[in-house]
C-alpha cells in the first residue's frame, strides 16, 4: 500500500510541490485537534512506532511522541543510551530486528546522513526522517514552512533567508528544498566557512553579511550554532560570530521592514540570536513548535495509508457515498 | 613444476606495442617463452592448440595496484584469492600494496608474499614495500632488504606520505635500487573526516567532502620533489582534472613522474554516490564529468602512463552501513578489462593497441617487470581476449573474496578468455 | 447523468429539510440546548439549511458544529484514510446539550458509529439524535436515525448522491444505478 507520499518520508528534496502542499493542508485540521480538551483521535489506532534516537533530541522526540500519541498509536522509544546501538550494534541489524518486530513505522533521528534511507531501503515499514546527519530532516522544514505560510499565505515570490551554520544544518538543506518547490525566493547567509561549497548551485542567493540579508530578506531561518564549529575551527569564536552574524534588535531596527524570525532550536542565546529578537513581536518560534506537532501528524497520517494517486483525494469528496 | 606443454595460439588479432605489432597471427609458447610469431606456424607435436580467430592475443595484463589484503584480513582477500581472481580478469601480474597487518615493511614480509604467490600459481604477485615503517610516516623502511626479496615499488598506499621531508629522503633513497615511489596523494587536513567528492552532490547529501585540492596539492608537491632530487614518483589513482593539467606540466619538464587512474574513475562520476550507495564510496572518491573527462584524455594522450585496479576486497557486509562509515575501495581485477573496452575503447576514445599499451608495455615498462612483450624470448604471459564478448557483472561469480563493486548487473563487452602465465594457461573462460 | 433517478428535486429537498428542521424542534421541545452538527461534507451544507430553517422561524441563535470523521473511521486500516482531512468546529461545550447530528445518507451505519465517537471527545450532551435526508436501508451496525427525510430501498450497488447547491450547484437526491454508477467512478 502506498500512501500519497510514498512509503516513507526521507527527504524534501525529492518531493513534488503537490506532495508538499498535500502535507501542509493535512496538518491544519490537526492544529484543532490540539486545541480539543481530549486531544486524540483514533486515526491510527493499532499501528505500532518506533521512535529510534541515535541523537538525542528532547524537542524532535517529544514533537513525534505527541503526534503519534494524540492519533492512538503506540509508541516505543528507544534512545542511543542503553540500548544495544550503544553496544556496538549495526543500523543494519537494527533494521532486521525492527523488521522482525512487525513494526508499522519507525522514525530514526542518527548522526549519519543517508541513514534513514539506509533503513528505508532494508524495512518494509514506513520510515520518518527525523534528521540524518547533515542531510535533511524534513519534518522541520515542513513545520518551518507550515509557520511561514500561516503567516504569509502564499509563499510565491516572498523572501526567506537562513542564516547561519548551513553547512552542518540539515535543518537548512530542508528548507531550500521545500521553499523553493512552493516559489519562494530562497538565499542564505553565514561565514563562507560554515556555507557548503557549491550552494549557489542550489539556486539560492548568497549573503556574505548579515546586514545585506536582513535588507532583502522578509523572513529569517536563523540556525543554531553548534559549539563544536568553533573547537573545528570555523568560526574563531562565539563572541565574534554574535558581533558579526548574530541577528540582534539593533540590526532589525535598521530593516526597511518588518522581518518575521524563526529558530528550528534549541537556541543558543546570545550567540546566533539575542533574547530580546527571540521572544520579540516577530518572533514565530513558539508557533513553530505547535506546528511541529501537527505537521508530523500529518505525515504519520499521510503514510499510514492512503491512495497512490493524489487526484483521487479530490474525487474523495464525491456527493453522496458514505464512506 | 611439470614441464608445460607448447601452447600454438592460433589465427588471433596480435596487438604488441612495444613491438609496433597488429597482425593476424600466430604465437608459439615454449617453455615459459615466447618461441615463435608469424603467420601459419603449424602445431608441434603434442602442442595444446587455442584457436584464438576474433580473440585479440596481448602481452599479459599487469596491474601495478591492487590490495590482496594477506596477511592480516585473509577472511577478506588472500593473496591466492586475489590472484586467481586477477587471472579471471586477463591479468598476468599484479602489484600488492603493503598496507596488509602487519605492514609489508620488511624483507621477511616482502617473502611471505612472493611465497604465497607463487603457490597460487595463477597471476605473479610482486609485493610493493611500505616507504615508512609500518605505514607510519616517520622511519624510511629498508627499501633495499625488500627489493633484494623481492619487492618492485615502494608505497604508503592507504595513506599519503605527508611528510615532504620523508617523501624527498624516499625519492632519493630508491633511486639506488632503480624502483618507482608510488604516493597515494591526499592532503590529509584537507581531506579530514570526507567521504565523497566536494562539490554539489556531497552539499545535497550532507557529506563531508573532499576537495579536489586534496590530491592535487599533493601531485604537484611530488612532482617538485621529483624534480628536485631526479626520483621517478609514480602517482596512484589520478582523479581530478587539476592533477592531469600538473602532470602534464611535470612531464613536459621532464620531471620523472608517471601516474596511473581506475576504470572507476574512468567510468563514474559522484551522481553514483546519490542515493548514499556505499558501493560507490572510494578514496580518492568519484569526481564529476568533467574530470572524467581530463583523465580519459589524458590515458589517450600517455600523460596518464597506464590502467591500474586499485582493487579493494572488502568483507560482504563491510559497506552494509551508513555512507560516512562505511570503507572506501571497490574490487576491480575482475571488471577492468571489460569497463575500458566498453567506455574507452567501444565509445572511440582510445583503440585497442592503447589499450595494451596502458595496461601492459607501459606499467611491465615502468615498474621494470618481465612481461608487457610478445617479442620472440619474451617470458610467455599472455592475455588473450574477446572484445566483443558481451557480459552482465555478477559480483557472485568473482573469484576475488570481494563483492563490492557499483557495476554488479551492468552489461558490459569484453572479456579475459586464455590468461596465460610463464607458458601455464592459469585462466580458461568456462562457457 | 445517465441512467440517474432524481428522487428529489430541489423544491421537494426544500420541503423535505422544513419537515425535518420542524421535527428536530418538536424532538427536542423547543431550542433551548439544541446544538446542530453537519457531517462533513454535506451533511454540514444540510445541518446549516436546517439551522437557518429554525432561526428563520423561531428568532433564535442556533449553534450548530460541523464534524469531520475520516480519522475516527474503522477501515483506515484496508482502504487508507482520505488523504484530505476536513476541519473539525465544535467550539461549543457539550455538556448537558441535545446535539443533533445531520448527515446526507444513511446507509451502514459506520460513519454514525464514528462520529458518535468522536462527539464522546468533546464532552458529554444529555442527548444525542440523528438526523438523516435519505435513508437507503443497508446498515452493518445497530443505529437508526431519529429524523428522516425519505426513506428509500436501492440495491447495494446503486449510489444515492445528495447534491447541494453550495457544492453541487443545485439541490437534488439521485440514485445513480449499477451500471452508470461504475462507470462514473
Amino acid at each position: 500500500m502506498t500512501s500519497a507520499l510514498g512509503k516513507d518520508l526521507l527527504a524534501l528534496e525529492p518531493l513534488t510541490p503537490e506532495q508538499i502542499r498535500l502535507i501542509l493542508d493535512t496538518a491544519e485540521p490537526f492544529k484543532e485537534i490540539s486545541e480539543r480538551a481530549i486531544k486524540k483521535v483514533p486515526a491510527l489506532r493499532g499501528k505500532t512506532i518506533v521512535n529510534l534516537f541515535f541523537e538525542s533530541s528532547t524537542r524532535t522526540r517529544i514533537s513525534f511522541e505527541f503526534a503519534e500519541k494524540r492519533l492512538s498509536a503506540d509508541t516505543v522509544n528507544v534512545a542511543s543510551v542503553g540500548s544495544s546501538v550503544q553496544k556496538g550494534e549495526t543500523l543494519v541489524d537494527t533494521a532486521r530486528n525492527l523488521e522482525a518486530m512487525r513494526i508499522d513505522m519507525v522514525v530514526i533521528r542518527h548522526g549519519a546522513s543517508g541513514a534513514a534511507r539506509f533503513l528505508a531501503d532494508r524495512i518494509e515499514s514506513n520510515v520518518i526522517n527525523a534528521g540524518d546527519g547533515t542531510h535533511e530532516h524534513p519534518t522541520q522544514g515542513l513545520l518551518d514552512i507550515l509557520t511561514l505560510r500561516d503567516h504569509f499565505g502564499d509563499l510565491a515570490g516572498r523572501r526567506i533567508c537562513i542564516v547561519g551554520d548551513v553547512l552542518h544544518s540539515r535543518v537548512a538543506r530542508s528548507n531550500i528544498w521545500g521553499l523553493k518547490k512552493l516559489g519562494a525566493e530562497v538565499a542564505v547567509c553565514g561565514p563562507k566557512s560554515l556555507l557548503p561549497w557549491g550552494i549557489d548551485e542550489f539556486g539560492v542567493k548568497v549573503f556574505k553579511r548579515v546586514e545585506e540579508a536582513i535588507e532583502w530578506a522578509e523572513a529569517l531561518n536563523v540556525l543554531r550554532l553548534q559549539l563544536e564549529r568553533m573547537q573545528a575551527g570555523y568560526i574563531p569564536s562565539l563572541r565574534e560570530y554574535n558581533r558579526v552574524f548574530g541577528i540582534t534588535h539593533e540590526r532589525l531596527d535598521r530593516a526597511p521592514r518588518d522581518i518575521l524570525i524563526l529558530h528550528p532550536g534549541p537556541m543558543n542565546r546570545g550567540v546566533e540570536i539575542d533574547s530580546d529578537v527571540a521572544d520579540g513581536p516577530h518572533s514565530v518560534i513558539l508557533n513553530q513548535v505547535t506546528n511541529g506537532v501537527a505537521v508530523r501528524m500529518a505525515v504519520l497520517y499521510l503514510l499510514a495509508g492512503g491512495r497512490p494517486e493524489l487526484a483521487e483525494s479530490a474525487k474523495a469528496s464525491a456527493p453522496g457515498a458514505e464512506r | 613444476m611439470t614441464e608445460a606443454r607448447d601452447i600454438l595460439l592460433s589465427g588471433g588479432r596480435v596487438i604488441d606495442p612495444s613491438a609496433g605489432r597488429d597482425e593476424t597471427t600466430d604465437v608459439l609458447l615454449r617453455d615459459g617463452k615466447v618461441e615463435a610469431i608469424g603467420r601459419s606456424l603449424g602445431a608441434p607435436e603434442g602442442a595444446e592448440v587455442l584457436d584464438c580467430s576474433g580473440l585479440l592475443v596481448s602481452p599479459g595484463f599487469i596491474d601495478v595496484h591492487c590490495h590482496l589484503r594477506e596477511p592480516g584480513r585473509e577472511d577478506v582477500e588472500t593473496v591466492a584469492t586475489g590472484a586467481r581472481a586477477a587471472a579471471a580478469g586477463g591479468f598476468t601480474a599484479v602489484c600488492a600494496m603493503p598496507n596488509t597487518e602487519p605492514v609489508t615493511d620488511n624483507q621477511a614480509a616482502v617473502g611471505f608474499i612472493i611465497r604465497q604467490g607463487l603457490r597460487a600459481a595463477a597471476a605473479r604477485v610482486y609485493p610493493i614495500g611500505a616507504i615508512s615503517v609500518g605505514q607510519r610516516g616517520e622511519a624510511l623502511a629498508e627499501f633495499g632488504e625488500m627489493v633484494g626479496a623481492g619487492a618492485v615499488a615502494v608505497s604508503d598506499d592507504g595513506k599519503p606520505v605527508v611528510s615532504a621531508h620523508l617523501m624527498r629522503t624516499a625519492l632519493e633513497y630508491a633511486q639506488a635500487f632503480d624502483i618507482p615511489v608510488i604516493d597515494h596523494c591526499e592532503e590529509p587536513t584537507l581531506a579530514k573526516g570526507g567521504s565523497m567528492n566536494e562539490g554539489m552532490m556531497s552539499a545535497r547529501l550532507g557529506l563531508r567532502g573532499i576537495p579536489a585540492e586534496a590530491e592535487e596539492i599533493m601531485v604537484i608537491r611530488d612532482i617538485l620533489l621529483a624534480r628536485r632530487t631526479g626520483g621517478h614518483v609514480h602517482l596512484a589513482h589520478m582523479s581530478t582534472a587539476g592533477s592531469v593539467e600538473l602532470i602534464r606540466w611535470g612531464k613536459e619538464r621532464g620531471i620523472n613522474v608517471t601516474a596511473e587512474v581506475t576504470p572507476h574513475h574512468l567510468t563514474l562520476t559522484e551522481a553514483a554516490v546519490g542515493g548514499f550507495d556505499t558501493s560507490a564510496k572510494m578514496n580518492p572518491p568519484l569526481r564529476t564529468e568533467a574530470d572524467v573527462e581530463a583523465l580519459r584524455e589524458a590515458l589517450r594522450d600517455g600523460t596518464i602512463d597506464l590502467v591500474a585496479t586499485d582493487h579493494a576486497p572488502h568483507h560482504y557486509d563491510a559497506k552494509e552501513r551508513e555512507f560516512a562509515d562505511a570503507p572506501f575501495g571497490i574490487v576491480g581485477l575482475e571488471t577492468a578489462l571489460a569497463l575500458v573496452v566498453t567506455e574507452l575503447v567501444e565509445k572511440g576514445i582510445i583503440d585497442f593497441p592503447t589499450l595494451v599499451d596502458r595496461m601492459s608495455t607501459r606499467p611491465a615498462k615502468l615498474f621494470h617487470l618481465e612481461g608487457g612483450s610478445l617479442a620472440q624470448g619474451s617470458t610467455a604471459d599472455v592475455t588473450v581476449f574477446d572484445p566483443a564478448r558481451e557480459w552482465v557483472v555478477d559480483p557472485s561469480k568473482f573469484l576475488s573474496k570481494g563483492r563490492n563493486t557499483p557495476y554488479a548487473g551492468d552489461q558490459l563487452r569484453g572479456r579475459a578468455v586464455y590468461t596465460i602465465v610463464g607458458g601455464r594457461v592459469v585462466f580458461r573462460l568456462e562457457e | 447523468m445517465p441512467n440517474a433517478t432524481t428522487i428529489l428535486d430541489a423544491r421537494a429537498m426544500g420541503r423535505t429539510l422544513r419537515r425535518m428542521a420542524e421535527e428536530i424542534v418538536e424532538l427536542n421541545e423547543g431550542t433551548d440546548h439544541l446544538i446542530i452538527v453537519g457531517i462533513q461534507r454535506r451533511g454540514v451544507q444540510l445541518a446549516d439549511r436546517i439551522v437557518k430553517i429554525i432561526e428563520e422561524r423561531d428568532g433564535v441563535d442556533i449553534p450548530r458544529g460541523a464534524l469531520d470523521i475520516t480519522l475516527y473511521r474503522d477501515d483506515l486500516q484496508t482502504v487508507g484514510p482520505r488523504p484530505v482531512v476536513g476541519p473539525t468546529d465544535l467550539t461549543w461545550n457539550l455538556e448537558g446539550k441535545r446535539v443533533v447530528i445531520v448527515d446526507d445518507v444513511l446507509y451502514t451505519g459506520r460513519t454514525v458509529r464514528a462520529a458518535l465517537d468522536e462527539l464522546a471527545d468533546f464532552g458529554r450532551p444529555s442527548r444525542i439524535a440523528l438526523a438523516v435526508l435519505v435513508d437507503r436501508g443497508g446498515r452493518e451496525l445497530p443505529i437508526r436515525a431519529d429524523i428522516v427525510g425519505k426513506t428509500i430501498t436501492v440495491a447495494p450497488e446503486d449510489r444515492v448522491d445528495v447534491l447541494v447547491n453550495e457544492l453541487d450547484g443545485r439541490d437534488a437526491v439521485v440514485v445513480v444505478r449499477r451500471d452508470a454508477a461504475e462507470a462514473t467512478r
